[in-house]
């Protein structure tokens, strides 16, 4: 397993931007289980950062800690700057939470829970009743907007959850796991939501079980798991942690095959296996050994057909540093 | 989204207290979240629509001739009585409703918003003072339809009501208290419940304290529920606002002086 000792310094150093969230040895104990254990987060401003864990990582909970909801055993955790055991009322000023499970109310209409939420943050009368048609319009609800949630579907009531943390527009948005249990086509949706909240200028920390979600959204994507970060980096940079890519080549002729696994194992210094006949991968560890190669081959009168490299894909990341499934601690 | 771009974090003059202004601002508006509930459920308000009618009734036929004689001279006696058991006992409801505002998933978002930390609480305890009025306005009109025609009329009726809503309000600290500290809706109301009928009960509002053994009269005669009967009895029979008036609104205000902060500590430690 990866334990990354540099994250916080390459983090540090490669963002002059400063820090919406800076969480340094983030701890919480539930009983005897170490829900967050030492947790470490460094998001600069203006960005989507992914954490990613399976269920029971600690996803929530930091979240928890870092939106004033929940106290931190252990560490510490400042929001622009200001701490959110020190300042909270200063950070709750800064944040939009959207958690897991709808926080409406359900008995009210969607007017009347924008109404009421921005009414509670200062605007008079007037103002939150435009707020809320602006943003219910922003969120294509307008036409379900008297209507009780209780009638709402799951998609529609995220949507009105994420509606609801934007009308102070926080420059922080915490979203924690916005997709799930949505259906593929109103996910896109959220996605792209998302976005468009990234470029005004939010910054954004989303959880997510997902990975597809965190390699399509995110900047940098931090992996928890048992309660600590296993690794953090870009999406790129956590797939060539996993491992090196592959190279794949395909032979014009089945009868070169010999010839080409040898030239391999001199370029490369590896074995390459051939899959069928014709295609052979190989570990590719230092990308400008294979200008060799190709050079190699062309002097053996190699013909080939095609060439790819093939990079791990996050789910392979994942496997790799989650290893042990998340259960194991019986965490919940 | 918006064309206006969002201010950047650390640009933002922030301050971490919440003045006064903001936190009866806070609460005004949660009170009016109370009321928009209570429109959209409306069997909310059952307890405090059927309760004033069926009690009136029941205990008024049941003991009228019993106590009083008559109907009739018993309901001098009685709608005082009823009046404050019902409104009493509808406060029970703010605690058990706070709890299970608190673990509704919104309670989730007020914890995470700017605003005062006990606006949540005290908008509730707002909101029910309407549940309250509305219970003393139909137990005073189906006494007035029974025939209940009180000496100091309209004006003793009114002052009563207001007496009665705010000694309520004292009193539904003590089940805010229950509603904070308890884990599930219905152990609130159990606890609650343990607490109302002794209170209501062992009190003047529906015999005369003269029946009662010694040991109970002394109870009775120290219960703040026996002096908040009499004075409504003073104050729609003769018209006096007498010295159980100011004994019940000091009682009242012992009670808040000891749950208020109680509760509050409490709900700050959850909120």
């Amino acid at each position: 397993m990866i334990v990354p000792n540099s994250v916080k310094e390459n983090m540090i150093k490669q963002e002059n931007t400063p820090l919406a969230v800076e969480a340094t040895q983030l701890m919480k104990v539930f009983g005897d289980n170490r829900a967050v254990d030492g947790v470490d987060l460094y998001v600069p401003t203006g960005m989507i950062y992914g954490v990613l864990g399976p269920n029971g990582a600690g996803k929530t909970t930091t979240i928890n800690m870092l939106a004033t909801l929940l106290r931190p055993d252990g560490g510490s955790a400042k929001i622009f700057g200001h701490d959110v055991e020190k300042e909270p009322q200063v950070v709750r000023q800064l944040i939009g939470v959207t958690g897991q499970y709808a926080s409406v109310d359900e008995t009210l209409s969607a007017t009347e829970n924008l109404i009421i939420f921005g009414r509670l943050l200062g605007l008079n009368r007037n103002e939150a009743r435009r707020k809320a048609a602006v943003l219910l319009d922003e969120f294509g609800l307008t036409e379900a907007a008297k209507r009780p949630l209780s009638k709402f579907s799951g998609g529609m009531r995220r949507r009105l959850d994420l509606a609801a943390s934007l009308i102070a527009q926080p420059p922080l948005i915490f979203l924690d796991e916005p997709t799930t249990g949505l259906d593929p086509r109103t996910r896109t949706q959220m996605w792209d939501t998302i976005r468009r909240l990234v470029k005004n200028g939010s910054t954004i920390l989303l959880t997510t079980q997902y990975l597809d979600e965190a390699d399509q959204l995110a900047d940098r994507i931090a992996v928890i798991d048992h309660g600590k970060v296993v690794a953090e980096g870009t999406p790129g940079e956590l797939k060539t942690t996993v491992g090196n890519a592959t190279l794949q080549l395909r032979l014009a002729n089945t009868k070169d095959a010999t010839n080409a696994a040898k030239i391999i194992q001199n370029s490369l210094g590896v074995t390459p296996q051939s899959v069928e006949a014709a295609f052979i991968t190989a570990p590719m560890a230092d990308p400008d050994a294979i200008t060799d190669l190709l050079i190699a081959l062309r002097g053996a009168n190699i013909q080939l057909t095609e060439v790819s490299v093939q990079k791990p894909t996050l789910d392979e990341v994942f496997l790799t540093l989650t290893g042990n499934p998340a259960v194991e601690k019986g965490a919940k | 989204m918006e064309d206006a771009k969002i201010i950047p974090g650390v640009e933002r003059q922030l301050k971490n207290h919440t003045n006064l202004r903001v936190t009866l601002s806070n609460s005004w508006t949660m009170a009016y979240r109370g009321l928009l509930k209570l429109r959209r459920n409306p069997e909310q308000l059952f307890d405090v629509t059927f309760q004033p009618l069926i009690f009136t009734l029941m205990f008024t036929y049941i003991f009228g001739g019993a106590i009083a004689g008559n109907v009739h001279n018993y309901l001098p006696i009685i709608i005082p009585g009823i009046l404050i058991q019902t409104v009493i006992t509808t406060s029970v409801v703010t605690g058990v409703q706070l709890r299970e505002d608190m673990d509704k998933g919104v309670f989730n978002r007020f914890r995470s918003l700017p605003i005062a930390r006990i606006s949540p609480l005290s908008g509730a305890l707002l909101a029910d003072m309407v549940r309250y009025a509305i219970a003393s306005v139909l137990t005073f009109s189906t006494g007035y339809a029974m025939g209940y025609r009180p000496s100091s009329g309209v004006a003793g009726m009114l002052l009563s009501s207001l007496l009665v809503i705010a000694f309520s309000w004292c009193v539904s600290w003590i089940f805010a208290f229950f509603g904070v500290i308890s884990r599930t809706a219905s152990s609130v109301q159990g606890t609650s419940l343990m607490i109302l009928f002794p209170l209501t009960f062992l009190s003047n509002a529906f015999v005369p304290t003269n029946t009662l053994p010694g040991w109970l009269q002394t109870f009775v005669n120290i219960n703040p529920i026996s002096h908040l009967v009499n004075a409504v009895r003073q104050l729609t029979n003769h018209g006096v606002i007498g010295h159980d008036f100011w004994l019940t609104l000091v009682g009242g205000l012992i009670i808040v002086a000891l749950f208020a902060p109680l509760t509050v500590r409490m709900y700050m430690r959850k909120a």
